[in-house]
């Protein structure tokens, strides 16, 4: 049942042209990068910037607007014998599989054919389109979170803004008003467990650390190698950017169970 | 057929139902009467689970349904203000909750009783309000449920098709559905109504034929008999 939901999501997502549109501004940025950087690991650095930004501002604003032009479709549903978790959570992966697709074949397509398979990069892009892909889940699951707990739609939309600029902004400037503050105190491992705190951060660094510029980032960044570079502390990001993927869904859960439609 | 035990719900500091009880027995058409505000939609809502009630049982064929969902699939409902995805046209929203469903629907047939042929290509949002509450009538009735919730089903009907919408209700009732039916409408309720539910501030006032109401009120006609029990309860209204 969740798969029919699902595909009557996904299907009016792409009636609304909004991930064509999303789509041809992936192939434009992608395709621009590699023209403008001539050289394929530089674009990948480029694009870094851009998708960890970029992903969440659109997995928000969309997750959130879209949610709340589907009332009518899920009322429609919930008249059905269809368990309610598994309207919205067939809608969620609608969007975000949505999403993923206009991500992955958006930035794919020009780097197939500027050569992505023979050259030495493919793994960092690869890792790029995976966090991409989980920032996209993280943050339509979080918007979504937000619709269902505000019954208004405008401090709805503006709580899911404040949510992104939280942690796309304001996060990295509190944890640097901290590393500051304290900077007499060994803060190493405060500074590990704050970036498990926010995706985008996470998301970041453990891109930035198989690029090997790591250097630039001083001792704390000799840490956070040590840490990242490992196998260890791949799969425990990995394993923490899943965590915030599950989160927002726990979130919706219980809060559809006292929920009035 | 359905059974509610002391249901009870607040919106914020509303108090929309009071405690209400309730027990409709199967087949025929039972008209839920009311002023606005008086719970009439809350009660629909509740016994399809769009609504969660704050406490009480709500059974239907003995089982309790409160937090469930497979029950439904026996269910139709016609919501109060038809509310469709504007991009897909009435075909295909059909075609949908039929794959939805998978269950037998006899959706052509009623599609030709209202009427609908010329609009079957043409997208929900842009179909007139009467329309629209067509084909939200060909949805409610197209997958023979023994229960049916309609919830003001005559809104935006032009005369023609509240006159069909009359002969289908005589013909289900006659297939021996429950049907529920909320309306403003005391003339329609007159006609086509086994049973009376008068809501009044989230509690039932009066349950009983058409004859009982106006025994009891001595009043000719239902419109006055309601006046009645309402200037009884509200001596200042």
């Amino acid at each position: 049942m969740i798969l029919k939901v699902l595909k009557y999501s996904f299907h009016d997502l792409n009636r609304s042209r909004w991930s064509a549109v999303y789509l041809l501004f992936y192939l434009a940025l992608g395709s621009g990068l590699l023209f403008l950087n001539n050289d394929l690991s530089r674009a990948v650095v480029t694009l870094l910037n851009v998708v960890i930004v970029l992903t969440p501002l659109i997995g928000t604003v969309l997750g959130i607007t879209w949610f709340n032009n589907a009332s009518e479709f899920t009322e429609l549903l919930l008249a059905q014998p269809i368990r309610r978790t598994t309207i919205i959570l067939g809608q969620y992966l609608g969007l975000s599989l949505a999403l993923s697709f206009s991500l992955v074949v958006g930035l794919g397509l020009p780097f197939l054919a500027y050569g992505l398979i023979r050259s030495t990069a493919i793994f960092e892009f690869l890792l790029l389109l995976g966090v991409g892909v989980l920032l996209s889940f993280i943050f339509v699951g979080l918007a979504f979170a937000i619709a269902l707990t505000h019954e208004n739609r405008v401090k709805g939309f503006g709580y899911a803004i404040l949510a992104w600029l939280f942690f796309a902004v304001l996060y990295d400037g509190l944890f640097l008003i901290a590393l500051v503050s304290f900077s007499e105190y060994p803060l190493e491992r405060f500074a590990l467990i704050a970036t498990f705190g926010n995706p985008i951060d996470l998301s970041r660094i453990l891109i930035l650390l198989k690029l090997d510029i790591s250097a630039l980032m001083g001792y704390t960044g000799a840490v956070f190698a040590r840490f990242f570079g490992t196998p260890l502390g791949m799969t425990l990001s990995l394993t923490a950017l899943l965590a915030w993927c599950a989160l927002p869904l726990l979130h919706i859960t219980w809060k559809l169970r006292r929920k009035d439609f | 057929m359905i059974e509610i035990e002391k249901l009870q719900k607040r919106f914020g500091r509303l108090e929309v139902l009071k405690s209400l009880d309730l027990s409709i027995p199967r087949g025929g058409i039972h008209a839920v009467l009311g002023p606005n505000g008086s719970g009439k939609t809350t009660l629909i809502k509740s016994i399809l689970g769009m609504v969660v009630p704050d406490a009480g049982s709500i059974r239907i064929a003995g089982e309790p349904v409160v937090g469930e969902w497979k029950y439904r699939d026996n269910i139709s409902y016609l919501p109060q203000i038809a509310h469709f995805p504007a991009n897909l046209t009435v075909r295909e929203l059909i075609r949908m909750i039929r794959d939805l469903r998978a269950r037998p629907a006899r959706d052509e047939a009623l599609i030709r009783h209202f009427r609908i042929e010329p609009f079957l290509d043409k997208r929900l949002g842009h179909l007139s309000g009467g329309t629209r509450q067509k084909v939200n009538l060909v949805l409610a009735f197209m997958f023979e449920a023994d229960l049916v919730l309609l919830d003001e089903p005559t809104s935006g009907l032009d005369p023609v098709s509240i006159v069909r919408l009359r002969e289908l209700l005589a013909r289900e009732r006659e297939a021996g559905r429950t049907i529920i039916v909320t309306t403003h409408i005391m003339s329609l309720a007159e006609e086509i109504a086994d049973e009376v539910i008068f809501v009044l501030e989230g509690r039932i006032h009066f349950q009983g034929t058409l004859t009982e109401i106006r025994n009891r009120t001595g009043q000719a006609t239902l419109e006055t008999a309601i006046a009645a029990i309402l200037s009884e309860h509200q001596p200042s209204a």
